[in-house]
């Protein structure tokens, strides 16, 4: 059985991954949703929904990546189960 | 594990090898000012880098099944990423998609999003716990977590038909290169792909693919992005075009209007005889349609390419490969971004491709040109020699109009630097690149397909008691069998409608495929416990068999049924909706129809749920 800390620890994990899952939806599927929209928009001279799809969902993912990498790591400091002092495999 | 010299050199030894190539490039620009002839200076660029790999590949050979298979479990973070990449990033990337985004403009560029914001569910949901496990292999993980025969069994067939329909993809793509751009026959082109991919994966499983892999992501990334930024400065958007074409985006948009965007009638353009597989620009290059089921089709090819990500055997078990927990979740972010660095380059590729044709403001634009004058120009005199461009004067004006002017899509990146008269050692160079990319990708592959016999079919099913150098032989002898299957299925072209087409549609299906059998059963497995062993049986089945049935009800080339009324828009290239949703229904029904599994397994979640302590699967 899960230790009430690995409970905790994987609750924390889940919290973080759906908020992960939610912006990536966004970055991924929303914007899209409003394409015709948003492309009347400029950004950098480009029309947003194209800037979107060409640079900008791309480099949110990227970000979005080591965001929740970080946040992870701290999780796994937080309840001791960080792989830092692991025993070698 | 003290970390040993090797991998502390890595950074040295890469570095070394970066300043040989561009020694190398520059060599090639000395050559060409002397005199040397283009084929020569394309064969010079795609035998030196061949000749690297194969090195590497000998020198990291093995005996061990560790290394074999894990690259020892002490691939660096940052390494895994650039391998991961050029593992990823495949014939389809480097060649086609440009050329699919100048013709296909932003509805095509769903795949950019796809094959990116897929890395986001790998990192989230599966790669780290899958290190965690300490699997050798997919269907390792399926068959320890699920327990016995038949699951692991069933995974290996969705990673076999999933792969190897995006291997012979890729070996498509070394036979395209090698015909397109060194004049050598589609044929041969296969076959010395084959051997050189061989010569990479054969002696040193793992270890080996991942440091040539290392070594073509160098070479793959320096090509593609060399040409960009000379094409860009040369026509004065500044060296750095993704933020500068924002006025040339909105250009196009006024060119397109001036021109008119006329779709061909299939008729007229037979009856003018364009080769097959030629297209003309019909689509605006960056507006976006506007109706419902327009934002659907691109968000339903977004979705399949992400969760078809998130499910590629050959990605995540690169992911195996890492020292630690942490270091595979990093490694994840560090393979999404040398991944973006093509990607979001590629826009700015088609862009500059584009512009340079259609504005009559550049030297080499040949829109509303006189006919005569175009056909003397000399990259359209060489690709039309080869069938690559044609022109059909429709309105027998003499003039040159939009939809008068058919390339194949390859073209895009392989001929652009010639368009912009850039010197010949830059078209050497792109070949190179090309080749990198597909040979890096096939190696995963058919590797990827290799360790799943041998490991799981041979060694884990029918003899459990196989000494090491059993193992490794037959490894090695089932690799160079799904090689000799894959280029004799590439040489047949049974993806067929366009070798350019074949290439994408291949990849497309791999996506589908494996997001249809295995994502559910992967990231369940994980993350419900009462995910059972009946639950995932019934899962991978149905699904497999719900995507199979209605990629062959609605592909032209086989039923060619219409789309039925319950899954709008979802074509061929899109099947893995439906066979992803029945398996995540059946599994989680029959899960929860069937006992919980026992306390053994629960324990198993939970502690590849934590990325410290050991590994769960001892391996012999």
């Amino acid at each position: 059985m899960a230790t009430p800390k690995q409970e905790a620890h994987w609750a924390a994990t889940k919290h973080l991954m759906i908020i992960t899952m939610i912006i990536w939806f966004f970055f991924s599927i929303v914007v899209f949703a409003f394409g015709p929209e948003i492309n009347t928009i400029k950004f950098l001279g480009y029309p947003l929904a194209y800037y979107m799809t060409a640079q900008g969902s791309l480099l949110a993912f990227v970000i979005l990546i080591f965001w929740s990498n970080k946040r992870q790591e701290k999780i796994d400091n937080e309840f001791g189960f960080s792989d830092k002092d692991r025993e070698d495999d | 594990m003290a970390k040993s010299k090797f991998i502390n050199d890595l950074p040295k030894i890469y570095g070394i090898y970066t300043g040989g190539f561009a020694l190398f490039v520059l060599l090639m620009a000395f050559a060409e000012k002397q005199g040397m002839s283009a084929k020569t200076i394309g064969l010079c660029f795609v035998g030196f880098t061949i000749v690297v790999y194969a090195a590497i590949g000998i020198i990291s050979r093995t005996v061990q099944v560790d290394a074999y298979y894990l690259a020892g479990r002490q691939v660096p973070t940052v390494f895994n990423g650039m391998a991961t990449a050029a593992d990823w990033m495949s014939g389809a990337s480097f060649v086609a998609m440009a050329g699919g985004i100048y013709f296909g403009g932003y509805t095509y560029m769903a795949f950019l999003v796809g094959w990116t914001g897929g890395y986001v569910l790998v990192s989230s949901l599966l790669a780290p716990y899958l290190r965690k496990f300490g699997c050798y292999t997919v269907p390792d993980f399926i068959g320890t977590r699920y327990g016995g025969n038949l699951p692991r069994f069933l995974a290996v067939i969705v990673l076999f038909l999933a792969s190897f329909v995006y291997v012979t993809a890729q070996i498509n793509a070394t036979g395209t290169i090698a015909s397109r751009a060194l004049g050598i026959s589609f044929e041969v082109g296969i076959w010395v792909g084959l051997v050189s991919i061989l010569l990479c994966a054969m002696l040193g499983g793992m270890r080996a693919v991942t440091w040539t892999q290392v070594a073509q992501y160098i070479v793959l990334i320096i090509a593609y992005l060399i040409p960009i930024f000379w094409m860009s400065w040369k026509n004065g958007f500044g060296i750095f075009p993704h933020v500068s074409l924002g006025a040339e985006v909105q250009r196009l948009a006024e060119l397109e209007a001036q021109y008119g965007l006329i779709k061909n009638a299939p008729d007229a353009i037979k009856a003018a005889g364009v080769p097959g597989g030629l297209a003309s620009i019909s689509v605006p290059h960056s507006a976006v349609p506007a109706s419902g089921m327009a934002a659907w089709s691109y968000i339903s090819l977004a979705i399949c390419m992400m969760v078809g990500t998130a499910s590629l055997p050959h990605i995540l078990m690169r992911y195996f490969t890492t020292p630690s927990v942490t270091s595979a979740r990093r490694s994840v972010g560090w393979s999404l971004f040398f991944i973006f660095l093509l990607y979001f380059s590629a826009p700015m590729l088609a862009t500059l491709s584009k512009i340079q044709l259609l504005d009559p403001n550049f030297k080499t634009a040949i829109i509303g040109k006189k006919i005569s004058d175009v056909m003397q120009i000399e990259w359209v005199k060489n690709w039309m020699a080869v069938g690559q461009v044609y022109i059909a004067d429709f309105n027998k004006d003499g003039i040159l109009q939009l939809n008068e002017w058919f390339m194949r899509a390859d073209v895009v990146v392989l001929a652009t630097p010639e368009v912009a008269g850039l010197p010949y050692f830059i078209s050497g160079l792109v070949a190179a690149g090309g080749l990198a990319a597909a040979m890096s990708t096939a190696d995963g592959l058919i590797l990827a397909i290799a360790n799943a016999l041998s490991h799981d079919v041979y060694y884990k099913m029918i003899d459990p008691k196989a000494s090491v150098t059993t193992r490794l032989i037959v490894a090695r002898a089932l690799l160079v069998i799904i090689g000799i299957l894959a280029a004799l299925a590439a040489s047949y072209r049974f993806t067929s409608g366009g070798v350019g087409s074949a290439i994408l549609s291949g990849v497309a299906w791999a996506f589908d495929f494996a997001m249809s059998g295995l994502f559910w059963p992967l990231v369940l497995g994980v993350w419900w416990k009462r995910a059972t062993r009946s639950g995932a049986i019934a899962g991978m089945t149905t699904g497999t068999i719900a995507g199979t049935w209605y990629l062959i009800y609605v592909t032209p080339a086989f039923m060619g049924q219409p789309i039925p009324w319950w899954a709008p828009g979802v074509d061929s290239l899109r099947f893995g909706i439906v066979g992803s949703v029945v398996c995540l229904v059946t599994m989680v029904v029959v899960s929860l129809l069937t006992k919980p599994e026992s306390k053994a397994v629960q324990d198993m979640v939970d502690e590849c749920r934590i990325a410290s302590g050991k590994v769960i699967i001892k391996h012999s």
